[in-house]
């Protein structure tokens, strides 16, 4: 069962300052995402204008303010990956998805992040969906990958 | 006797005699020197788990169970050689273990019926253990003779992908903990930060300042609390050897802190590990609670009146929170923006106490100096750099993986000794060390000996040790490119020069490399006047930014301009890349005689440059072309060509 918002702002104490991050990271873990009402809430328990938590909160690359899709694809962008034309990769994904990386799919099945390396140097270039990786994949593999998503409930 | 039992009365209490033949016994056991049943090892770090382990690991499991054989799985951590994952070893009683590289799960069938009527199989054979109480395999290499493992020196890496990094006992049994235990019986903290001193240990995470002297700095400071934070913030692209110390051997480090905060008289730690790194964090959270349940956390640790408490902080993702004094912020749960400095956080860190920054490297040493004395350390590596560096090797190398040299090693060797050169026999052009705000190194600075005067030198830094291989089908152009659009998005917005000015080389170089057509005269006048600027705006962003990013941001830039000019020239005055990377610069034409009109590539043409009749040669229009490519993809006739 989902725990609700008071739930997890109640695991931490009220006013203190260094369980702003945390408490963030485990409202997105159980939602997915951050929305408004997550920050004003934060920010009332934390004793910290909302205005500052949203400004925080944007400074870091974890914090997602949409809701993730069904499917999520992580492009990586770190030096072996671009290396191995990765730029491509993204493009490609862009394409086939129409839309930009940050978003998601108007259906909700698909978003698609570029992150800057996923540690997996020895394989690149890789994606990732949903934890799963993809391993030297090439542009014309990508079309197929999300067919596949498309196909799974 | 239970196993916890057996390790606190027996092994850890301080009278205790080691050399009792049933201690040895037992303990050999646990490390599994002498095993009873066969033990199958797989190597389940994010590397091995990347290429397939948990597949394998599957059928592993189906295998056993099909075959009722009653065995052991080990999930190890990654040994270094990430090309060569999923990596398994069997170990048969008896037997040494042995082990196998890309074991696919559908491998798993062939090798286990080899390996269990001991034969020895005809592929993916990587070697053999030494050990003397165990039966060597006929006609396999052993493992430390590899090429690959023969130059090395592990200190750092010397159990991972070997040891157990789920149990506590199994580092116990290796004599883990003993030099903690001797620390709080027997050292003073000024004792402690003395050796290190000595040692001559420097951190590894990029500064290169002495560890000794840091912890001394803390050491003295006069303070109700202090603490000490490991800095396990990795998030250099290119760069894996934190996690895969913390996957491998999470308790080495644990020890390494332990001692730490033993010497600056901290009773509160934290690790600061990125939050992506999730099995790093499950492995640090499932070792710290296993200590606590042996009693090496927590108040009046064995009777000798320590304390201490170790905190896991999930980092959320920023490159500059690898910089001390925005880690701190960070953990503060402010903004990861850097401080000025002085006040050293030694002095006022984190809540305002007296606090040292470690790198996990750097603390993974300081079992071993600890156990073996500063002196061992000490004739390991040369000049000013002693001890070894991990290094993490990616890219265009035939080995890609992480590997531990002495300090003073030549980059070269370990690129063409260790990681067996280049893959698919191309050119070696470049490498690029020190991560994002390192700097490339042309082929003929490979004899260079890694160290940190040694690079600094030549303009580069060892940084955390990320160590790319490029060949010739590089543009460092685009690589410079990428480097600064990863700086400048990472950059924290806290000095302005740093902000806007990386932002603007990553301009200049865009231009540099857009399609010369249709650009009027003003537009290439802002294009040569923003090459002849980036000098003078490098020199700027390096002495006006607060912190190590802004400093360093302009490294890249400025090697790549030093080493491979001509390359930089020929994109501004010739508008071509050799390497044929930056897109926008390709020109192709068609070869009329290869060239059968069939059209296909008219047909794809999204700017309809491409002229001609069906069954006619056809023509590319140079003004029209955006130089996408996708002509020269179609062409089963290879009639497109790059000019």
């Amino acid at each position: 069962m989902q725990a609700t918002l008071d739930e997890i702002i109640s695991r931490y104490k009220a006013g203190s300052r260094e369980a702003l991050l945390p408490l963030l990271q485990d409202i997105q873990i159980e939602y997915g995402y951050l929305n408004e009402e997550a920050i004003l809430k934060v920010g009332q328990h934390i004793k910290l204008p909302s205005s500052k938590v949203y400004g925080i909160a944007t400074f870091y690359d974890q914090f997602r303010f949409v809701q993730k899709g069904r499917f999520h694809i992580k492009v990586c962008r770190g030096t072996s990956c671009h290396m191995h034309g990765s730029s491509g990769i993204l493009r490609e994904v862009e394409r086939v998805l129409n839309i930009k990386e940050g978003n998601t799919t108007r259906d909700g099945r698909f978003s698609l992040e570029a992150v800057s390396c996923m540690g997996a140097c020895g394989s690149a270039p890789v994606i990732n969906v949903n934890g799963e990786f993809k391993t030297a994949i090439s542009i014309p593999d990508i079309a197929l990958i999300i067919d596949h998503y498309k196909n799974t409930i | 006797m239970d196993e916890k039992q057996f390790f606190t009365e027996k092994v850890l209490a301080a009278k205790a005699d080691l050399s009792q033949k049933e201690i040895v016994d037992y303990l050999a056991l646990i490390r599994h020197e002498t095993v009873t049943r066969p033990v199958v090892y797989i190597g389940s770090g994010t590397c091995g788990k990347v290429a397939g382990a948990d597949d394998t690991l599957a059928a592993i499991n189906r295998y056993l169970y099909e075959k009722n054989i009653q065995a052991e799985i080990v999930q190890v951590g990654c040994i270094g050689l990430c090309t060569y994952e999923p990596i398994v070893d069997i170990q048969l009683p008896g037997k040494a273990r042995i082990s196998f590289h890309n074991i696919t799960h559908e491998l798993v069938e062939p090798i286990f019926d080899d390996i269990f009527n001991s034969e020895v199989p005809d592929d993916h054979v990587l070697g053999q253990f030494e050990n003397k109480r165990h039966n060597r395999w006929e006609n396999v290499a052993n493992i430390s003779e590899l090429p690959f493992f023969k130059y090395q020196h592990r200190i750092v890496l010397a159990n991972c992908g070997i040891s157990n990094p789920d149990s506590i006992t199994d580092y116990l049994a290796r004599g883990g903990y003993q030099t903690y235990l001797k620390c709080i019986r027997n050292y003073t903290g000024e004792k402690i930060c003395e050796i290190v001193s000595q040692s001559g240990l420097r951190g590894r995470g990029g500064g290169g300042y002495h560890t000794g002297e840091k912890w001394e700095m803390a050491h003295n400071a006069v303070s109700d609390q202090k603490y000490l934070i490991c800095n396990a913030a990795e998030s250099d692209p290119g760069a894996f050897m934190d996690r895969a110390v913390i996957e491998g051997d999470p308790y080495l480090l644990l020890e390494g802190i332990a001692i730490a905060a033993y010497a600056i008289g901290a009773t509160k730690a934290y690790i600061y590990v990125m939050d992506e790194y999730s099995q790093a964090y499950f492995m640090l959270n499932q070792a710290i609670n296993q200590l606590k349940e042996y009693g090496f956390l927590g108040y009046n640790i064995f009777d000798s009146g320590t304390d201490l408490k170790i905190m896991l902080v999930r980092g959320p993702g920023a490159f500059v929170c690898g910089e001390e004094t925005a880690l701190i912020n960070s953990i503060e749960g402010k903004r990861g923006m850097p401080r000025p400095k002085p006040p050293y956080p030694a002095i006022e860190g984190l809540f305002g106490k007296p606090t040292v920054i470690n790198n996990v490297e750097t603390l993974a040493n300081i079992p071993f100096i600890l156990r073996y004395g500063p002196l061992q350390f000490n004739e390991i590596g040369f000049a000013e750099a002693r001890g070894t560096k991990v290094f993490a090797i990616s890219g265009k190398a035939m080995i890609t993986g992480l590997v531990e040299v002495p300090m003073g090693t030549k980059i070269g060797d370990i690129i063409y000794k260790i990681a067996g050169g280049i893959k698919d026999g191309k050119e070696f052009k470049a490498v690029q060390i020190g991560g994002p705000s390192g700097s490339c190194l042309p082929a003929s600075q490979l004899d260079l000996p890694v160290g940190y005067e040694s690079l600094w030198e030549k303009g580069a830094i060892i940084g955390s040790g990320g160590m790319i291989v490029m060949d010739e089908d590089t543009c460092m152009v685009d690589i410079a490119k990428f480097f600064m659009n990863f700086l400048q998005k990472e950059s924290c917005g806290k000095c302005i020069p740093c902000r806007e000015g990386t932002r603007r080389i990553h301009e200049i170089l865009e231009n540099i490399t857009r399609r010369p057509t249709g650009e009027s005269g003003y537009e290439v006048l802002e294009r040569f006047k923003g090459i002849m600027q980036l000098a003078d705006l490098s020199e700027v962003i390096r002495d006006t930014s607060l912190c190590g990013l802004g400093q360093t941001a302009p490294n890249p830039l400025l090697s790549a301009m030093k080493w491979f000019r001509e390359e930089f020239e020929e994109h501004v005055f010739d508008r071509k890349c050799r390497a044929g990377v930056c897109k926008e610069l390709r020109l192709f034409y068609i070869d009329v005689d290869h060239c059968i009109g069939c059209v296909a590539c008219l047909r794809k043409c999204p700017s309809n440059a491409i002229v001609g009749q069906p069954r006619q040669p056809h023509f590319i229009i140079e003004e029209k072309c955006i130089g996408c490519g996708i002509c020269f993809d179609v062409c089963k006739f290879v009639a497109v060509k790059l000019r």
